[in-house]
Parts: structure tokens; sequence; C-alpha cells
């Protein structure tokens, strides 16, 4: 048995063992452990795939939250925004409204004061006429006191009538 | 067995070579990293020492790298601690089998067992057959056995059961992960843990970087016994008393006959085109390309072997140097430091153990990676 010529029964024997050895660990062993390997592998890879995919997901749904924070923020804006636009426009409104009122108020005021006074105008002129009578009464019944001064007036109609 | 002798010449020849390259090495080694510390104490010894109690470095380290027909632990003779194996033999008979312990501890050929009417002896752990009537084998000048023939040896060696010892370990691991990820879907935790790292490491560091996505998964089994079977054994290797398996040629071997097989049958179209017409090129470098090419295919493997051959054996050699510095310099005083430099060593091979597991994968997936690969049209 020298160093450097190989021994045929060794030969034998490792070629036999190795042989049979390859064919038993590749059934026995490899297979189900390559397998297993595999399939944990493929696992991990699907566990952290979908883990991604959630992420993504949650990323989305947090950029729809955005989205909708965003809208409603701008919908409040909006709101508020209308909000004081009618507030200014009834404010406005009113006073427009308040000032036609007035305005109608004090030409209503001025027409029934302009009727008032030409009432009152009427009922003066009235009164200035009786007054005016009461005085012609008295100052004719003064005046006809006198005999004289009756057939002066009596005369003096009478041209008058004849005139006519 | 005719066909055996002549590279058992060959090997004998190139053994006595390496039994005095050993000796220089274990000299060396010595010269430089010792003797200015025990110069004193070792010179005279030595050479006074040698000569009646003869302690041979290179027969130690031979042994303990080498294969054995028994498992032996301690003691020496018939005091030692052996695990005895059974000796299978295919001779002219049939089939003969017994314990190697029949041998009573006996390499030097004295020891006859008889079994089915043959007679046979344990020389240097290879076994001969005796002829009839002869009672000690004889070798020639190029250690050529004159009266004895060598039976087919398809013994369990103590590499045989140091390998079975391997697989019972990776299907004690293996089986107990799979076990888990059939019945749970989470990760295992403690021990499983570790080996399902590893087994991913040699599917994304190895498999799937050199062979690509799409074909890796065929050739997944193979690359995962094959890290596995080298690197455990690499490291039962390390213990005390452990064989050497990865270390021996037989086995890197059939190791690297497995890459080669699987490069050729799953070689693709595009993969013989290349080696052996390799489009692009002018037509008078293709011949001379297919050449370089179609012995690359057969280097790749024989690289593959040699490598994890030579750095697992070179490192048992060099701790087993370290150590038998002791011995050689009869010397106490030197175990403090070759011990300390054989733990560094040792821990070094630990890296090794890992290393050398991972560059054989590595490099099997690589060249199954050339093989399988679809080229786009240039």
């Amino acid at each position: 048995m020298d160093l450097i010529t190989p021994d045929f029964g060794l030969f034998f024997w490792q070629t036999i063992v190795f042989l049979v050895l390859i064919f038993v660990m590749a059934k026995f062993a490899w297979k189900p452990i390559l397998g297993g390997i595999n399939n944990r592998e493929k696992s991990i890879n699907d566990a952290l795939a979908s883990a991604e995919e959630a992420r993504k997901e949650m990323q989305n749904l947090k950029a729809d939250n955005e989205e909708l924070l965003k809208e409603a923020r701008a919908e409040k804006d909006a709101i508020l925004k209308d909000a004081r636009e009618l507030k200014e426009k009834i404010i406005a409104d009113a006073g427009e409204e308040a000032q036609a009122k007035a305005d109608k108020i004090v030409k209503q005021a001025n027409e029934s004061i302009e009727r008032e006074k030409k009432a009152a105008m009427a009922e003066l002129k009235n009164q200035v006429a009786t007054l005016s009578i009461e005085i012609a009464e008295k100052v004719v019944r003064k005046e006809l006191s006198e005999e004289k001064k009756q057939h002066q007036l009596i005369d003096k109609m009478l041209d008058d009538v004849t005139l006519n | 067995m005719q066909p055996n002798l002549e590279p058992i010449i060959l090997s004998r020849t190139g053994t006595m070579i390496a039994h005095k390259s050993f000796k220089i090495i274990v000299t060396l080694t010595l010269a430089f990293v010792l003797l200015p510390f025990f110069a004193f104490a070792s010179a005279n010894k030595v050479a006074e020492e040698s000569e009646e109690k003869e302690f041979n470095p290179t027969d130690m380290i031979m042994h303990h790298i080498g294969d054995s027909h028994g498992w032996h632990f301690f003691g020496s003779g018939d005091n030692s601690v052996t695990l005895p194996l059974p000796v299978i033999l295919w001779t002219d008979n049939g089939l003969v089998s017994f314990m190697s312990s029949e041998f009573h501890h006996d390499t030097e050929g004295h020891h006859i067992v008889e079994k089915d009417g043959q007679r046979f002896v344990n020389y240097h752990e290879d076994i001969y057959q005796l002829e009839e009537g002869v009672e000690a084998v004889e070798f020639d000048e190029e250690h050529h056995p004159l009266n004895a023939s060598k039976p087919l040896d398809l013994s369990v060696t103590k590499n045989v059961a140091a390998m079975f010892l391997t697989v019972i370990l990776m299907i004690w691991f293996f089986f107990g992960l799979a076990s888990f990820h059939k019945k749970k879907a989470h990760a295992p935790k403690g021990f499983n843990n570790a080996l399902e790292a590893l087994v991913l490491f040699v599917r994304d560091e190895i498999a799937r970087p050199q062979i690509g996505e799409k074909k890796y998964m065929k050739f997944m089994p193979f690359l995962l016994t094959v890290f596995f079977f080298i690197w455990i054994t690499n490291l039962m290797g390390l213990l005390p008393g452990a064989a050497n398996v990865t270390g021996n040629i037989a086995v890197t071997v059939s190791l690297g006959l497995f890459t080669l097989v699987l490069i050729l049958v799953n070689g693709s179209k595009d993969y013989w085109k290349h080696t052996f017409w390799m489009p692009g090129i002018p037509t008078w470098v293709k011949p001379i390309l297919a050449i370089v090419e179609g012995a690359g295919i057969f280097i790749k493997p024989i690289a593959l072997m040699i490598r994890l051959f030579a750095n697992i054996t070179a490192g048992h050699i060099i701790i087993l140097s370290l150590i038998g510095l002791i011995f050689i310099l009869e010397s106490h005083g030197v175990a403090g430091i070759s011990v300390p430099f054989a733990l560094f060593i040792t821990i070094l091979e630990l890296l090794v153990a890992f290393l050398q597991a991972f560059i054989f994968t590595i490099l099997s997936a690589l060249f199954i990676g050339m093989a399988v690969e679809e080229h786009e049209h240039h």
C-alpha cells in the first residue's frame, strides 16, 4: 500500500460507498433539506412582498387620508368664506333695505307733512274766510246801524244787480 | 494478479526515492529549527544510538499516512490495541475473508494465515498468497514477489472503515436536519442551524455562482455530498489514531473520477464544440487547441485528485515529522518545541480541512459549470 499508487480495494470501496452515499443523501437528506430551505425562502419572500404591499397600501391610505383632509379643509374654508360673504351681503342688503325703508318712511312723512300742511293751510284759509266774514258782518252790522248808510248800501247793491 | 504488478514495481522504486527525500526533509527541519538548541545533547547520542535501536521516521510516517488492514490505536507488537477489520480477498478460488487480527499484528510476512487451503501473509500491508510449500514471501530486486501472487484485495481496511464512519456521521447529521425540515417550516436552531448554514454556503457560494441559476439544482446532491464527505473525513483524519482517507490517492482518484464523469455526461453541445473545434479562431489553430483542450478535460480532475491528496498528506507528514523529531533526537526536550509546532500545524490543518473540501467542491462546480454552459453565439 504505497503513497502514490491507487490501491484498487480502497478505490473500489470509495467508489461504491460514495455512489451509494450520493443517492441516499440525495433522496433522504438533500431533497427534504433543500426543499425545506426553498419553501422557507419562498415564504419569507412572500411575507416580505406582502409586507411591502401592505406598506404601499398604507401609504396610499395615508395619502388618501391626507387628500380627504385637504379637501375637507378646503371645503371648510370655502364654507367659511361663503358664510362670511353671505354675512357681508346680508349686512349690506339689510343696510340698503333699511335705507330704502327709511327713505320711504321719510318720503311718506314728507308727503304726509305736505298733506297736513295743505290741509292746515285750507283750514287756515277757511278759518280766515270765516273770520273775514264775521269781521265783515261785524263791520257791515256796524255800518248798517245807521239808516243812511243802509240806504246807501241798498242802492249800491241794487246798482250791482242792475249791472248784472 | 498480473495487471497489478507493473504499478507496484514502479511505486516501489518511487517509494525508495521518496524515502530518501523524507529523510532529507526531516533532517533539514531538524537542522534549521532544533540543532541550535540541542546541539550538545543530541549530536553524539544520535550517532551512537541509531545503531543499537533503529527508529526509522520514514517507516513511521508511511505507516501512519498509509492504509492498513487493522485499525491500530497504540502500543506495539502483541501489546498493541488494534481494531480488527475484515480482510476480503478475491483469489483464483473465489472470495476469501477473515479478520485482520489473524495476522497477529504481523506486517513482515512471517505469520501465515491459512484459509480454505490457501495461505496468506501480510507483508507491509500488502496481502500475498503464498505458493504451495512456501514459508515466506521472497522478492527479487525490484520487489517482485517470486514465490507468491497478489490476490485482488477488497478488504475493509482502516481507510474504508474510516470512510464508513464519515458516512454514518453524515447520515446522522443530515437525516436529523432533513427530519426537522419535514416537520417544521421555520429555521432550525443550534447544530441543525450550523449544518443548514453550510448547506446554504455550498448552494449560494459554490453551486449557484459556478453553475448558474438554471442548472445548479441538478448537481447539488453531488456537490453537497462531496463537500461534506471531504470536510468531515479531513477533520476525522486529524484525530489521533484516525485514518488518512482523503490523503490517499485511491480515494481522491475516485472522487476526481466522479467529477470527470459528470463533466463527460453533462457536457453541452457547445462545450464539445468549444473543446474540439473552437469557433472564432484560424482553422490551423483549431487542431492544436483541440489537443490542448482535450487533454484539459482529463487534467482538470487529475489536478483535483492530486491537490486534495497532496495537501492532506503533506499536513499529516509535517505533523508526524515534528513529532518524529523527538524520537530521532532521543530527547524529551525537543518535545518542548515540536509539540507546540505540531499543535500549530494541526490548527492550520483544521483550516486546510475546510479549505480543501471547499476547493475541491468549487472547482468541481466550476468545471461542471463550464461543461453545461450554453454559449451565446459570438
